[in-house]
């Protein structure tokens, strides 16, 4: 009934227009491809950045909307590291093993990350911080180097990394 | 189209402009051994067992991906490729759980038979034992991926000839697995038109046809040729 609808509205209305804007970026992401299937990549990296991860709805309304076979697109999505199926944690580090971070001793950081919150290629149990592992960042001259949210922190110690940790709370 | 001149194993052979060595050199009776090529699909190149020497190269190609060249010298069968071919298909019985005795292909199974003419005895590597399902959701099939060793003849012949494109792979490396559309049990997949070409072309018992036991399974690759010739050659359309 239109009435009991317009009553409604306004209770969940904030959450559903954040909602509404993240499937119009996406929508957006894929119109400028015109919809075609060779923009899959581009459309899953738009879709991991607005959301955090690839749900299965997501890959289902990108599939359907490029008009590829499911399997495809889970196929490219699982491929590549840099899509996630499951949710990110609240803090991402990224541990380089780069000959360069290695010798400079990024096992240690990464052992440091694995030991107080989750194995390489999880997220810890309460979410809050996911590890991960890269080959070389590009970043030797500040080996050994981590990214952080994205930022790129060289020259890390574990006392340095175990501070860090403390900062952001992690027991 | 023009002819090419080229030796394959000192033989004297001639292949046109586009067809690729792997096949130039089975047209000329030499049987350059293969996993991943199935006639009537497009090759990738996946399996490396149709490596040969090309002259004037010191890297190996896979055949099934070359084209062929005018005065090309290529050698199918050195010692240098049958110990590639060996490691090859230890490998593969090592990735994954391929137990003969109790597998629906045996006696007809493609692995088999390659590792039986390479003289393949036993396995120097260590076997991984995955832990790895089977799926028999589907009403007639199922798939078995101990057996699997990620050819993509399947994925390939779905999409290429029955045009549903219901396989892929996810993941990749030690964690690639086939999957049906969003990686559900095979008999819930909404693509799949259960025409069985995946199970005809699968070179191992992975897929198979249910009710089937030990060694009793065969497959049939007929209708690849009818139905890539009648494409080709337009003899559906009036």
């Amino acid at each position: 009934m239109p009435s009991e609808n317009a009553a409604r509205a306004p209770a969940d209305a904030p959450a559903r227009a954040a909602k509404d804007n993240r499937e119009k970026f996406l929508e957006r992401a894929m119109s400028r491809h015109n919809y075609s299937g060779d923009a899959l990549i581009e459309v899953l990296h738009t879709a991991q950045e607005l959301y955090g991860h690839l749900t299965p709805e997501l890959l289902r309304t990108i599939a359907a909307k490029l008009r590829l076979p499911p399997s495809h697109v889970l196929g490219v999505a699982t491929f590549y590291h840099f899509f996630s199926l499951e949710p990110k944690g609240e803090h991402s580090f990224i541990v380089c093993l780069g000959t360069a971070c290695y010798v400079k001793g990024a096992l240690g950081l990464l052992a440091t990350l694995e030991r107080r919150c989750a194995k390489a290629g999880s997220t810890s149990p309460d979410g809050r911080v996911s590890v991960d592992s890269a080959r070389c960042i590009g970043a030797c001259g500040l080996a050994p180097a981590i990214i952080r949210n994205g930022e790129i922190v060289g020259r890390l110690s574990a006392a340095q990394l175990d501070a860090e940790l403390d900062g952001i709370g992690v027991p | 189209m023009s002819v090419n001149t080229l030796s394959i194993d000192g033989k004297m052979v001639t292949g046109t402009t586009g067809e690729t060595v792997f096949d130039v050199a089975w047209n000329n009776g030499v049987r350059i051994p293969r996993l991943c090529h199935v006639g009537g699909v497009s090759d990738v190149g996946a399996c490396r067992l149709c490596l040969v020497e090309v002259e004037g190269q010191s890297r190996l190609v896979a055949s099934c991906r070359t084209a062929v060249q005018e005065g090309m010298v290529v050698r199918t069968d050195t010692p240098r490729l049958q110990a590639h071919r060996r490691l090859i298909v230890e490998l593969l019985f090592a990735e994954r759980n391929h137990v003969c005795a109790v597998c629906v292909q045996n006696g007809n199974c493609e692995l088999q038979d390659l590792a039986a003419s390479l003289g393949v005895d036993h396995v120097r590597l260590r076997y991984r034992y995955p832990k790895l399902p089977v799926d028999t959701s589907h009403e007639r099939f199922g798939i078995d991926h101990n057996r699997c060793v990620l050819c993509t003849r399947c994925i390939r012949v779905c999409d290429e000839v029955e045009g549903a494109h219901t396989w892929d792979l996810r993941g990749r490396g030690t964690h690639a697995l086939l999957i049906a559309d969003f990686g559900d049990p095979w008999g819930q997949s909404e693509s799949c038109t259960s025409c069985g070409k995946c199970v005809q072309v699968c070179p191992t018992g992975a897929l198979f046809t249910k009710g089937k036991s030990v060694a009793e399974m065969q497959k049939d690759r007929r209708f690849l040729k009818y139905i890539v010739t009648a494409r080709e050659k337009h003899e559906w359309i009036r």
